[in-house]
């Protein structure tokens, strides 16, 4: 039995790694597609000859579309007509053409029905990238229902798809003009929308991290001959998970009407990338796995990231986001909330102070300074001052992090 | 409860004499509404029930038909006031958006003019230009007066009831087409069966576009409809049945299950009930468009006397059929 | 019908006075802007024509008039107050500003309205008497009419109708010799505009010099009696207009031959004088009671033109929108009804 092979992301195709007819197994990895965030490996996902290729290099392809056909050798497979010459069904699949062919305008506009805009505004779908079965290649309701939801947006400030701000006449000497990567122009994108579209506020906290570094030494000492090591931001997305367990109000996404609350506690690492780029890796249920098991996955991600070949799960799930500026010597910072989720954790350097003793006098201490970035329309400042009190307790009683089953 | 097929004329005839029957001050007055039993025979019968005194025939005088209404309704008569064409309501324009319509609002609600023009509508049969016309919009322009336009014989009865009994002037136009037309009825209701003023109809169910229309365009909608079903094509038919005033709230029902909307009428296309429809959705219902919304309507002429080409002029189902296909 | 009495007599004074007072206060306010709006026509010299004719009705007959409609709506006894206050466009008007100069009535005196189409009125009036006919009743509409509106196509229908169907009408054409700017000579076939009843087969009681009160009444009382118990009957007021068609058309009536024309009216068949010399011939001088009249009007119109200055103007949407429809069960309404008013 043939096994189709979906994406489960939108994104562009870059290269095939196998071709028709090779054999192949399934982690192999037969493609790589840029995603907004990130390249991204597809593996086979089970063993046989792959049969076809839907789509080529270069092609912008949505999510849930097919992109390959595996299966037995010499298996036929049945053939579907391209999704842009197919005709319409009651729920056709979405197509994968590298931009949506019939539907623009002569003047380069989205050729869509008000209807298939709203929805696409409320699912995060870029028209540019679907093909429309209506009338003249018009997008309508139709194609846009079997999309799956992407993290929705906040209602629409102008970005891409809005009225553009002007931004007077561009230089032309003396001057680099740089194209937008796909990455930047999601990066963008994404940030202008939570930044005018998230009421943010804000809440800082000092801990003093002594004990916290005192006991990573320790536990590192523990693990080092199964060759494995703990970092302070292992220890923080602990804390953090641990205290979005106690305020599940925090772990919740915001949906304009509604809110999402999340059972998972999956928290997303802003990884800075090579050229500019940024992603943010996930550490799924990071409140109940061990740091024994974290410690590598997560250091693994970073490696992936950081060199192009991360999977789609690495990027997928998040419902809290952390992000640590603590090896770059910064005293304060704060950051841009992910839509739709509800906070992110800005983490500052752990630097030596002077501090005032419990017995009155000057002395030094180790502090670091916390930020929390909250959607108003989620949570309010009370609870962000109790959520970052809890987890001031526990960065300084460090003890309370680990699972008493072991490290 | 029994129910048999009667024409649409019948059933205006019926709920005419019942009225009158009910209520004293209801009287009739037009052209050959009395000796001649009406042009339409719509009044066949009733000056032999009720006398010269409540079945007056009046001259050919439609600027007194229509003013004299006015007056006899100030002075607390109930006038069912008969244009024997509506064409010929243009001569009385005057009377019906001048005085019915406004004499309640320039005396600040001092006075009303509970009066009911019927008209005879519509075009077709050779009828030639200046007797073929359907503009029931031209009456619904003008805030005051009240335009019914019912499509089938229950709908005429329960809503020629109302506008009789109602306070406010109504302009009440039946269709010459539909006047033959029968369609089910029963033979007695268990009390007054009165149709809200203002309040459409859906006359078919359906979830891939809906159809607005009124009177006569009602059956065309309907019979496209049943040639759509065809091709898999499940219209809704939304009978609107007054042109003023307007149940947006059907449509707008309507319009956000099936995102796609055409518009059917008896009448020209410029400044018409599908030009107001298509703004009204537009404006409230952008969100939910998922095609242009299309009108079919008569061609932009004055109608000809030759068969082949009046024909050509006129809106009927397979011009229904065609603009949903250009939609769906 | 009897000879007017002295009551009577001095009563008309009290109504002409009124009037007079009322009609140059109101082109006095609107040279100063206190009145505002394009129309605005007077019954300056037209006093005789109303009060005599309206004299011979009783109070369960019916009036209905064009836009020349303050001094009717004053005879009837239509409080000035509301009626200046109407001038206005106050909320305290007649028709709660919604109507002006043109739209005055009063439902309790069956006084169903000044119209302001011309002829626009004429078969409202012959179905105002269908009603009485209708139901028995023997009253009577008096239907003012002027001299242009004879020529357009509702004066002919109404006429006709009126006739046909044996309405109890009076229809008085009040010919100030001119229909806007074009004078009867131009506008009619027959000048003798009274000769018109005979096109319909309706009793003419022929013209009649309405700057006299007691000549109007004279005659408007056998035509009412004659539509009380016959049928329509028409009469032609010979009158004038002192302050031209409406305050729109100054320029027309300040011409040279028009203002020798205006002094001859005023100074050889000014109504209220007409008047008061019939009084004093028949009843020797009455001066102090016919200056307390003239005083009583300075006083009643002042009054009114305080209260209606001092009253407040309509505002908003539901003064804007309200009585466009008679609020009413019968008429089904949601969020969406387009076009139903508001109650």
């Amino acid at each position: 039995m043939a096994q189709e092979i979906k994406l489960t992301m939108d994104g562009l195709l870059i290269n095939w790694l196998k071709d028709v007819g090779d054999s192949v197994r399934a982690s192999d990895i037969i493609a790589e597609f840029e995603a907004d965030k990130a390249t991204v490996e597809i593996e086979a996902g089970s063993d046989g000859e792959l049969l076809e290729l839907r789509v080529e290099p270069g092609d912008e392809v949505v999510e849930g579309s097919i992109i390959a056909v595996i299966g037995a050798a010499g298996e036929s497979v049945d053939a579907p007509a391209p999704a842009e010459s197919s005709p319409r069904p009651a729920a056709p699949a979405p197509s994968a053409t590298a931009t949506n062919g019939g539907s623009m305008t002569d003047d380069g506009r989205v050729k869509a029905s008000p209807l298939a805009r709203r929805i696409a505004a409320d699912k995060g779908i870029d028209l540019r990238r679907v093909s429309g079965s209506g009338p003249g290649g018009r997008i309508v309701k139709a194609d846009l229902e079997n999309i799956s939801l992407l993290p929705p947006s906040p209602p629409a400030p102008a970005t891409a798809a809005g009225p553009q701000p002007t931004w007077g006449a561009q230089p032309q000497q003396d001057v680099e003009i740089i194209p937008l990567s796909r990455m930047r122009r999601a990066i963008a994108d994404g940030t202008v929308r939570s930044m005018s579209g998230t009421p943010h506020f804000y809440v800082t906290i000092e801990a003093d991290v002594a004990p916290l570094l005192e006991m990573r030494k320790e536990i590192n000492a523990a693990l080092a001959a199964d060759g494995l090591k703990v970092s302070v931001n292992d220890m923080l997305i602990k804390a953090l998970a641990l205290t979005l367990r106690e305020f599940p109000n925090l772990n919740t996404h915001y949906y304009g009407d509604r809110f999402v609350r999340h059972e998972r506690v999956n928290i997303g690492i802003s990884v800075a990338l090579p050229d500019n780029g940024l992603v943010n890796v996930v550490c799924h249920d990071a409140d109940t796995i061990a740091f024994r098991e974290m410690a590598p996955a997560n250091k693994a991600m970073y490696e992936r990231a950081r060199s192009g070949k991360i999977k789609p799960e690495d990027i997928r799930g998040a419902t809290f986001t952390i992000s640590n500026l603590g090896p770059f010597n910064i005293v304060d910072f704060s950051a841009i909330i992910s839509a739709p989720e509800a906070g992110i954790l800005a983490v500052s350097s752990a630097r030596r102070v002077p501090v005032v003793l419990d017995d009155g006098s000057l002395g030094a201490g180790t502090r670091m300074h916390m930020t929390l970035s909250v959607d108003h329309r989620v949570s309010n400042g009370a609870e962000g001052a109790a959520f970052m009190n809890h987890l001031r307790e526990l960065v300084e009683n460090p003890l309370r992090l680990l699972d008493l089953r072991g490290v | 409860m029994p129910a048999r097929n009667v024409a649409m004329r019948e059933a205006i005839r019926r709920a005419l004499r019942e009225e009158m029957q009910r209520d004293e001050s209801v009287f009739v007055m037009g052209e050959e509404v009395a000796w001649w039993q009406g042009t339409h025979r719509v009044t066949r019968g009733f000056l032999e029930e009720f006398g010269e005194r409540r079945v007056r025939d009046t001259p050919i005088s439609e600027m007194a038909i229509g003013g004299m209404a006015v007056g006899a309704a100030l002075a607390g008569l109930r006038p069912v006031a008969e244009f024997m064409t509506i064409n010929f309501a243009f001569l009385a324009l005057d009377a019906i958006a001048n005085h019915a319509a406004k004499v309640r609002y320039f005396f600040d609600g001092m006075m009303t003019a509970p009066l009911v023009y019927r008209a005879a509508s519509g075009w077709g049969n050779q009828a030639t230009a200046s007797h073929s016309h359907a503009p029931e919009p031209i009456f619904a322009h003008f805030p005051g007066l009240f335009v019914g336009c019912p499509s089938n014989s229950l709908d005429a009865y329960g809503m020629l009831k109302t506008a009789i009994r109602d306070d406010n002037p109504v302009l009440f136009s039946e269709s010459i087409a539909l006047y033959p037309k029968p369609s089910p009825m029963p033979d007695e209701f268990d009390e007054d069966y009165l149709l809200p003023i203002g309040k459409g109809d859906i006359k078919r169910e359906g979830k891939d576009v809906t159809l607005v229309a009124y009177s006569r365009g009602v059956d065309w909608a309907l019979q496209a409809a049943r040639l759509l079903e065809r091709d898999g094509v499940e219209a809704e038919v939304v009978d609107l049945r007054w042109l003023r005033p307007l149940d947006m709230d059907l449509v707008y029902k309507s319009f956000k299950k099936t995102n796609r909307c055409v518009i059917v009428e008896e009448s020209l296309p410029l400044y018409s009930f599908g030009s107001e429809i298509a703004a009204l959705v537009q404006e409230n219902m952008f969100d939910y468009m998922d095609a242009p919304i299309k009108r079919v309507a008569a061609a932009d002429v004055p109608l000809p006397y030759s068969k082949e080409i009046e024909l050509l002029a006129l809106p009927d189902a397979q011009k229904v059929v065609n603009a949903v296909k250009e939609i769906v | 019908m009897r000879s007017p009495t002295k009551a009577m007599l001095l009563d008309w004074y009290r109504q002409m006075v009124l009037i007079r007072e009322f009609e140059e206060t109101c082109h006095r306010l609107y040279e100063e802007k206190r009145i505002t709006g394009v129309y605005l026509h007077l019954y300056s010299g037209h006093e005789a024509s109303g009060v005599g004719s309206m004299a011979a009705l009783r109070e369960s007959d019916h009036v209905i008039t064009a836009y020349r409609d303050h001094g009717i709506a004053l005879i009837l006894g239509m409080d000035p107050k509301a009626l200046m206050a109407e001038m206005m466009g106050k909320k305290t008007g007649s028709s709660g500003g919604k109507g002006g100069s043109m739209h005055l009535a009063s439902k309790e005196h069956n006084f169903w309205g000044g119209y302001a189409i011309v002829g626009g009125h004429l078969p409202l009036a012959a179905g105002i008497a269908l009603e009485a006919r209708y139901n028995g009743k023997d009253d009577v509409t008096m239907t003012y009419v002027g001299d242009g509106a004879t020529n357009n196509g509702y004066f002919h229908e109404s006429l006709n109708m009126s006739a046909i169907w044996d309405l109890p009408v009076v229809w008085i054409i009040e010919n100030n010799g001119y229909g806007m700017g074009t004078e009867v000579e131009r506008a009619s076939g027959q000048t003798e505009l009274h000769r018109k009843a005979e096109a319909y087969g309706i009793k003419s009681l022929g013209r009649v010099d309405a700057q006299n009160a007691v000549e109007v009444y004279t005659v408007a009382s056998k035509a009412v009696e004659y539509a009380r118990q016959q049928g329509p009957v028409l009469i032609e007021h010979v009158t004038y207009r002192y302050r031209g068609h409406g305050v729109s058309d100054k320029q027309y009536d300040a011409r040279d031959d028009m203002s020798a024309e205006l002094k001859e009216w005023m100074e050889l068949r000014e109504p209220i004088k007409i008047l008061r010399d019939c009084i004093e011939s028949e009843h020797g001088d009455m001066s102090p009671v016919l200056a307390e009249h003239e005083a009583t009007a300075r006083r009643l119109v002042a009054e009114a033109v305080e209260f209606a200055e001092a009253s407040p103007l309509p505002s908003g949407y539901d003064d804007l929108l309200r009585n466009t429809y008679v609020g009413s069960e019968s008429v089904y309404k949601s969020d969406f009804s387009v076009g139903a008013g508001i109650d």
